[in-house]
């Protein structure tokens, strides 16, 4: 647990000040780097470069090199056949998939009903379960473990047990209401209007656990006494929450933001396995997967909506990592 | 965990307790429900089903959907192969990780900001924004000999490549944070002594580091486990294939059977509910750990 408070709220490392940030390492009055290094032998360097440089190859081969990969076949037209077949067009995919692609523009905006979806209903969900299981009351464990065990499942198997619900035939909701008769039958997986939502009840089943662990982790760090100073001066459970608990949870509100950011962006398996992307429930990351198993290979065309996928992520990675990363310089 | 709820104490039931405990309980049933619903439908067989309707009482009910679904689909099969992806990649990840960031916890601070970001963004990318190129590239590589196929595609060695690719970015990052709370002096002194690296690596910084490597070894059994994406484009063949995407062609096979899909799903999501119930603690404090993963 003492990792946990580590990790979200930021502490000074007690070490940290001995250790120089980077970038004024050529300073000579930094003994720890620099008495270090009169310590190493030469192999101790060829170990800490082969150390370092091994897991960096791999990561950086597999996971950038492929990414500028994407970025330089968005441009080409290629079947996959021969190298040679790779066809320079330059903007050409963009341009259809921007004006002709009838899938490209309902892709990106389920995108985007993905994330308002979880921020707007899962999220503060989760935050208001979290609130409630966190005032030390019995079976707290139960409660949690309940809400909490969508999210050690997989995608894959949440799709099923969520088609039993929604099969307009055999499923629970139909049952239910009696709509399950042929003529009478609501298509929850069908019905391009329906679907997306019927899929996102099941997305947020699994996102409000995810959300009620982080935001529990976070009220763990919430200093006490600041509640009852709350409390002495009068305040209700509300006011509290709002004025005093709430602005401490900033950090873990970040987190929760860019982690659902990603999710949304990320979605796929969910609706694979549902409808397959089919009409109503198209997402980027389905188009792109079409690209390649697909009977079509066109493999600069998918990398033209890798590449917008890609650019989205960016503007949500970029500003996250560089206020991290400010912060543990800083640290 | 426990420590606050001692200090605490416990209030008196009062109603508004009552009323939470309700609330709270009703909420958790309801949560449970799809699952609940789930393993009724998978313990009737179908022939009753199909003529008395889902929502019925039942005849009787029975494991046979389970066992019928276990035997007939050969998921023992599919397990295995999950095992032969999943326990090299978890190993694999938690020990090249765990070198970078000894590196850049320990050693050269001005390359740490650097490699770090590279590792912690590429972990944050969609997985579909490198996979056309991948899965030319796994098409491309020759390893006759070393696989089934030939090939990086469609064998377990390609798929735990790029788990140990993409996770290890998201572990770096949390074990140089580990790793540099951890008192210099300690590894100064060995260095000092004449220690190499390696055996200050291996013997003193790892052993320390258990805890936050449990955590992370349950997290990334469950995350690759779980994982369907992969499996999906780069496995080709039933044969191969772990046990999330053979889930997926069973369902193919047995769409008619709606029961039997069901006792299958769940099999599918027992072992990860058997590591999150057996070591809940590590799970949940891996994933606040690492609250920046998606």
């Amino acid at each position: 647990m003492t990792t946990t408070e580590t990790r979200t709220d930021h502490p000074a490392i007690p070490e940290a000040s001995t250790v120089p940030p980077p970038g004024s390492a050529h300073v000579p009055a930094q003994k720890v780097p620099h008495g270090h290094k009169r310590l190493l032998t030469r192999r101790d360097r060829l170990t800490l470069g082969l150390m370092a440089g091994l897991p960096t190859i791999l990561h950086v081969a597999l996971v950038w090199v492929t990414a500028l990969a994407s970025i330089a076949l968005a441009f080409t037209t290629w079947d996959g056949i021969g190298f040679d077949r790779i066809q320079w067009v330059g903007l050409q995919n963009f341009k259809e998939l921007f004006e002709q692609n009838p899938q490209f523009w309902p892709a990106v905006q389920h995108n985007v009903i993905w994330f308002v979806a979880l921020i707007l209903v899962p999220t503060p969900l989760g935050l208001f379960l979290a609130v409630q299981l966190d005032k030390k009351i019995r079976f707290s464990r139960v409660y949690q473990t309940a809400f909490f065990l969508p999210v050690v499942m997989s995608m894959a198997v949440i799709g099923f047990v969520w088609q039993l619900v929604y099969n307009p035939d055999t499923g629970l909701i139909n049952s239910l209401i009696g709509a399950n008769e042929p003529g009478t039958y609501i298509d929850w997986i069908g019905d391009p209007d329906l679907n997306l939502w019927a899929i996102l009840i099941a997305a947020s089943w699994r996102h409000a656990g995810y959300m009620m662990i982080l935001y529990l982790a976070g009220l763990k760090g919430v200093d006490p006494s600041l509640r009852e100073a709350s409390s002495l001066d009068g305040a209700n459970e509300w006011q509290t929450f709002k004025n005093v608990i709430f602005p401490t949870l900033r950090p873990t509100n970040t987190v929760v933001l860019v982690v659902t950011i990603i999710e949304a962006l990320r979605a796929f398996d969910l609706v694979y396995v549902f409808n397959g992307g089919a009409e109503g429930t198209e997402l980027l990351s389905i188009l792109v997967t079409n690209n390649i198993i697909g009977e079509s290979s066109r493999i600069g065309y998918g990398s033209a909506i890798a590449v917008v996928l890609l650019l989205i992520s960016l503007v949500v990675i970029i500003p996250y990592l560089i206020s991290t990363f400010r912060k543990e310089r800083s640290a | 965990m426990s420590t606050t709820v001692v200090t605490q104490g416990r209030t008196p039931p009062r109603p508004a307790r009552i009323l939470l405990h309700v609330f709270l309980a009703g909420a958790a049933l309801a949560w449970l429900a799809p699952l609940l619903w789930a393993l009724y439908a998978a313990m009737r067989p179908y022939g009753e089903t199909s003529e008395k309707g889902y929502v019925s009482w039942p005849d009787k009910l029975s494991l046979d959907n389970f066992t019928n679904a276990f035997t007939q689909s050969d998921m023992t099969h599919y397990f295995v192969n999950t095992l032969i992806i999943a326990v090299p990649a978890v190993l694999l990840t938690l020990f090249l990780s765990s070198m970078v960031a000894f590196y850049v916890s320990r050693f050269d601070f001005r390359v740490n900001i650097f490699l770090l970001l590279v590792f912690t963004a590429g972990n944050l990318l969609p997985q579909q924004v490198i996979i056309t190129p991948l899965y030319r590239l796994y098409l491309l590589i020759d390893i006759p000999g070393i696989t089934m196929s030939g090939k990086l595609y469609d064998s377990a060695l390609g798929l735990v490549l790029i788990h140990v690719a993409f996770q290890s970015g998201f572990c770096a990052f949390v074990l140089s944070n580990y790793m540099r709370s951890l008192p210099h002096e300690l590894t100064e002194a060995a260095l000092v002594d004449g220690a190499s690296v390696w055996r200050l690596y291996w013997q003193i910084v790892l052993p320390l580091c258990r805890p936050a490597m449990a955590a992370l070894a349950t997290l990334l059994s469950i995350w690759i486990y779980n994982d369907f994406f992969w499996a999906l484009v780069l496995i080709s063949t039933g044969e191969n294939m772990p046990i999330t995407s053979a889930l997926n062609n069973l369902s193919g096979q047995y769409f008619t059977d709606p029961n039997l899909v069901a006792a299958g799903a769940l099999l599918t999501a027992i072992p990860t509910l058997i590591v999150y119930f057996a070591l809940q603690r590590q799970f949940v404090s891996g994933l606040t750990l690492g609250a920046n993963k998606g």
